[in-house]
């Protein structure tokens, strides 16, 4: 096996240090009657090219990936900078634990802190912990957090939150306390407008902005509403390429704020790994769940960072802890810094933008279109629902036919919606591909 | 041929990326926007009007300079040895990362149709059908992101089956077993589902005390057990069937935490034990990288009893007649647990966890394992007469000793981790499991050589007799790095935890 150092001499000679002579003796400790007596039935040892050989069938098989797309509903197409991947691949980076030695991690701590930094500043928001596993178990950490702070059960969530994420939270919420209850959204326009549902039990009002339909939520009076009544407001982001233009959650607000940052520099990798934002105020900061990184200073007043705060975490808590989380999303967050960082400040301004012209360009084309409507009225960001003249499913599978992936049907997630289907444009879909889908619906 | 202690590495010093940001500077250029512009494409009033105030500007070249000056202040498995033991620090292939990048994978959206994605869900299948293989349990799941959310799914497949088979009488069997050497993440996930956790003691000599066990299951309620195996303290728990048996007699299922999984693939299997559902650290056993904390992945196996309860979308494979077997995802599993994360799991991690079963094959995988405990078989027989070794049961893949000789001349495990920097390796894991006071436990992996574990054995002997020679060296240390030990309790009393404009700059930097 090429990944191990030592040749057969070597191995020997160490099996007689131990006082062995076979490495069969190594097991000896366990027990005749739970050992395996045959080979695994897996593959023989296969040679690098022949990994690769079998590995690119497999891929080749994902013709999705050769088609232009407009899929969008969480995961986003946008386009990486070279220098991403690349200092992503340095061993320093990616071979490298958990930063619990700081003399030796400074490098993984330096860049979470200035992680944490960017998702504040794009949110709006005081305080940011190292990421979570994916934006839907963000939520699902949201709703555990809201109910620790204000000591209440009831979760109400719109039912414009992308479905997998709501589904997540109920996963997450099953056995404790948690009452959810789901909130209609106003078939007009698309948003959330009747609040009613919120009341003095109301641990947090959850809405997603742009939400699964792309609309964009007012939500200053969603704040208001929630503050009202003396919840929390979280406003989960699926698409973060939204940040650059759209007023920030916390501007709005929001007292949590969850989301996925994949948008940023993150390949879509057939749904992970991504990455789970998770932002609030100071004042909540010992409530949060998962990591965190600090300042500290060492006896000569040299500045560096920490892991801190850790008597939140399993580790220390154990049972108690405010998460089971033990991971961050480490290497993404890195890539997700690169990319903040690459863009800069003018260049996520630019590509937001880009993002909104190229969608309100194929949203016009498409009302256009004999048959085709726009069901909801609310202004969009880079995705909107279409109403085609007969089933999603169908429109969607001719045009995919001519080479196109046309969008999301939206049946699948929201029942009575046959004809609707969810089209997604980002800067990397050209004014060619857009007229192309125009020209096939 | 040996490390020896190192000098102090030459870095650059690399302020917070915000003190190079120079107004005007960029680092990116998009294609010009090739559609008619349309006016109020967003309204004004939902747009933001800080104009992103503090994110950097900086050129292409800033990024590169300022992400590899701090890189190299990070030590890494390419560096050299990283025995913390628990993680299973192995080396990271190559391949698999290149394998991962793919476009046909990497470009893949997870909402494509699925005869678009036939390629996906068969390289799943086939991980599935890999694992299922190894652990000798049937129903897998990728789904869980990490180790500790396969734990959670673990349990709930628990108290799902329990409620299932129990109904109403299901919420009088709410406790579940957990040994005091286990890991933090146990407990927090248990808690999770709604149990309720009993601590079982261990034995003097590390095993799992079987009267206590006994003890707690005649006091009823017991939905489960929760058991790492070989256990936290390195050794194989030998009695594994009569304590599955013990826990199956009381009613409850056996969950098994799949971190120590290196010192058994390919020799022997959970299901063969007794065990009911285990999880699985693709980031430690199957040697997707650890990547500075994270992303992890942590499917969960379990009996077929179990599988009626897996997350979905579970993925199936239909025959057809003369042609290739076809995929698809099955969503409509209502004895299911439901959903733990969005999409799949981290598909990304199950490319590479499959790249390095294709790359070591069936005998590849028993010669990792079998490298693995001799490894730590042999640093704990050359660390035996110079540190404390708490247990004499012979230690699977990895070694545990206290700092019990040391601590008499004030040097403790943290000095001794610390000192270790200074020699040029990664400190192994302190102070965990917490049932051995000062415990070190290393883990060194298939992926060290003899000369290297020589060395660190070596280095080990050294700080020992530094030790006792002067004990002030090891207590300040590290000496070698460029900033000394931080100052956590501060840190956390009045925590810093982002960049702010009237932020002192990098003069006050290490």
């Amino acid at each position: 096996m090429r990944y191990i150092p030592n040749s057969p001499e070597e191995r020997d000679e160490m099996l007689a240090t131990v006082g062995l002579t076979d490495a069969k003796e190594l097991f000896r400790s366990i027990p005749d009657d739970v050992k395996l007596s045959r080979s695994l039935n897996v593959t023989e040892p296969m040679a690098e090219s022949e990994v690769i050989a079998a590995m690119e069938a497999m891929a080749a098989k994902n013709t999705g990936t050769s088609k232009p797309s407009f899929l969008g509903g969480g995961v986003y197409s946008h386009y990486s900078p070279t220098v991403v991947d690349h200092l992503i691949q340095r061993s320093e980076f990616f071979t490298s634990y958990t930063p619990y030695q700081p003399e030796i991690s400074q490098g993984t701590l330096q860049y979470i802190f200035e992680f944490q930094t960017l998702v504040c500043q794009l949110t709006g928001m005081e305080v940011s912990n190292a990421s979570m596993y994916d934006g839907s178990t963000a939520m699902a950490e949201a709703y555990l957090m809201a109910q620790r702070v204000t000591r209440r059960d009831k979760i109400v969530v719109a039912k414009s939150v992308h479905k997998e994420y709501r589904e997540v939270a109920v996963t997450y919420a099953q056995h404790g306390d948690t009452e959810i209850v789901e909130l209609d959204f106003d078939e007009a326009t698309g948003r959330i407008l009747d609040t009613s549902a919120l009341d003095d039990k109301t641990a947090a009002l959850v809405v997603q902005s742009p939400n699964f339909f792309g609309c964009i939520e007012d939500l200053e009076s969603l704040a208001a509403a929630a503050h009202s009544v003396g919840a929390l407001f979280v406003v989960v982001v699926t698409e973060a390429i939204s940040f650059g233009s759209l007023k920030t959650p916390g501007a709005c607000g929001a007292d949590i704020v969850v989301g996925d940052g994949q948008s940023w520099g993150v390949p879509m990798s057939f749904g992970g790994p991504h990455l789970g934002l998770f932002a609030t105020q100071e004042k909540y900061v010992r409530q949060m769940p998962g990591r965190l990184c600090g300042i500290a200073y060492d006896k000569n007043g040299n500045r560096g960072f920490v892991l801190t705060l850790s008597t939140r975490e399993q580790h220390i808590r154990r049972e108690k802890a405010t998460s089971n989380i033990c991971t961050n999303q480490g290497l993404i967050a890195l890539a997700a810094t690169i990319y903040m960082e690459t863009m800069g400040k003018k260049g996520l301004q630019e590509v937001a933008e880009q993002n909104a012209q190229k969608a309100a360009y194929a949203k016009e084309r498409i009302a256009e279109l004999d048959g085709y409507s726009l069901p909801f009225s609310a202004p969009t960001f880079n995705e909107f629902v279409v109403r085609g003249p007969r089933a999603a499913v169908d429109v969607l599978g001719s045009v995919c036919d001519k080479g196109i992936i046309g969008g999301l049907a939206l049946s699948k997630y929201y029942g009575g919606r046959e004809n609707d289907f969810l089209v997604c444009v980002t800067e990397t879909n050209s004014r060619e591909q857009i007229d192309a889908l125009v020209a096939a619906l | 041929m040996s490390i020896k202690k190192v000098t102090q590495h030459p870095t650059q010093n690399e302020g917070l990326i915000f003190d190079r940001s120079q107004t005007g500077r960029v680092g990116y250029r998009l294609p010009k926007l090739d559609v008619p512009e349309t006016p109020n494409a967003l309204p004004a009033e939902l747009l933001r009007t800080d104009g992103l105030d503090g994110v950097p500007e900086v050129s292409e070249v800033d990024v590169i300079r300022h992400f590899t000056r701090i890189s190299t202040w990070n030590y890494s498995i390419d560096l050299g040895m990283y025995p913390l033991g628990s993680c299973t620090m192995k080396y990271n292939s190559r391949l698999n990362e290149k394998m991962a990048r793919i476009g046909g994978f990497a470009g893949l959206h997870p909402l494509a149709p699925e005869t678009e994605s036939q390629g996906a869900l068969e390289l799943m299948y086939r991980l599935q059908e890999d694992l299922a293989e190894i652990t000798g349990l049937p129903g897998v799941s990728l789904q869980p992101a990490a180790g500790a959310q396969g734990e959670m799914t673990g349990v709930m497949l628990i108290r799902a089956f329990l409620d299932h088979r129990d109904g109403e009488a299901s919420k009088d069997r709410r406790v579940m077993l957990i040994p005091d050497s286990a890991h933090g993440t146990n407990p927090a996930s248990a808690a999770l589902a709604g149990f309720t956790v009993k601590t079982i003691h261990s034995t003097p000599d590390g095993f799992t005390d079987m009267d206590h066990l006994r003890q707690l299951c005649n006091e009823g309620g017991v939905a489960g057990l929760m058991l790492t195996n070989p256990n936290t303290v390195g050794i194989f728990e030998k009695n594994i069937k009569e304590i599955c048996e013990v826990i199956h007699a009381a009613g409850g299922l056996v969950y098994m935490d799949g971190a120590n999984m290196n010192a058994l693939v390919g020799v022997a299997r959970p299901g063969d034990m007794g065990v009911d559902v285990i999880h699985l650290n693709l980031h430690k056993t199957f040697s997707t990288p650890h990547g500075g904390g994270g992303p992890g992945c942590g499917p969960c196996c379990c009996t077929a009893e179990l599988a009626p309860y897996l997350p979905v979308p579970r993925i199936i494979a239909d025959e057809n007649n003369a042609g290739p077997m076809s995929y698809r995802l099955e969503y409509n599993v209502p004895t299911s647990i439901g959903r733990v994360k969005a999409f799949y799991g981290n598909f990304g991690m199950m490319i590479r966890a499959l790249s390095y079963i294709y790359t070591h094959g069936d005998d590849g995988l028993k010669e990792a394992t079998e490298t693995a405990v001799l490894n730590a078989r042999y640093v704990s027989k050359r660390l035996e007469n110079t540190f404390d070794k708490p247990f004499e049961s012979d230690c699977m893949h990895e070694a545990i000793f206290s700092h019990k000789n040391q601590s008499k001349r004030g040097v403790v495990t943290l000095d001794i981790a610390k000192r270790l920097i200074d020699y040029g390796f990664h400190p192994m894991t302190v102070y965990f499991p917490l049932v051995v006071e000062g415990a070190m436990l290393i883990e060194p992996t298939e992926s060290v050589g003899r000369a290297d574990l020589d060395a660190f054995c070596d280095a080990m002997i050294d700080i020992d007799r530094e030790a006792q020679e002067d004990p002030e060296l090891v207590i300040n240390a590290p000496h070698s790095t460029r900033i000394g030990r931080l100052d956590e309790a501060s840190a956390a009393r009045k925590p810093v935890l982002r960049w702010k404009p009237d932020m002192e700059s990098m003069s006050q930097m290490a």
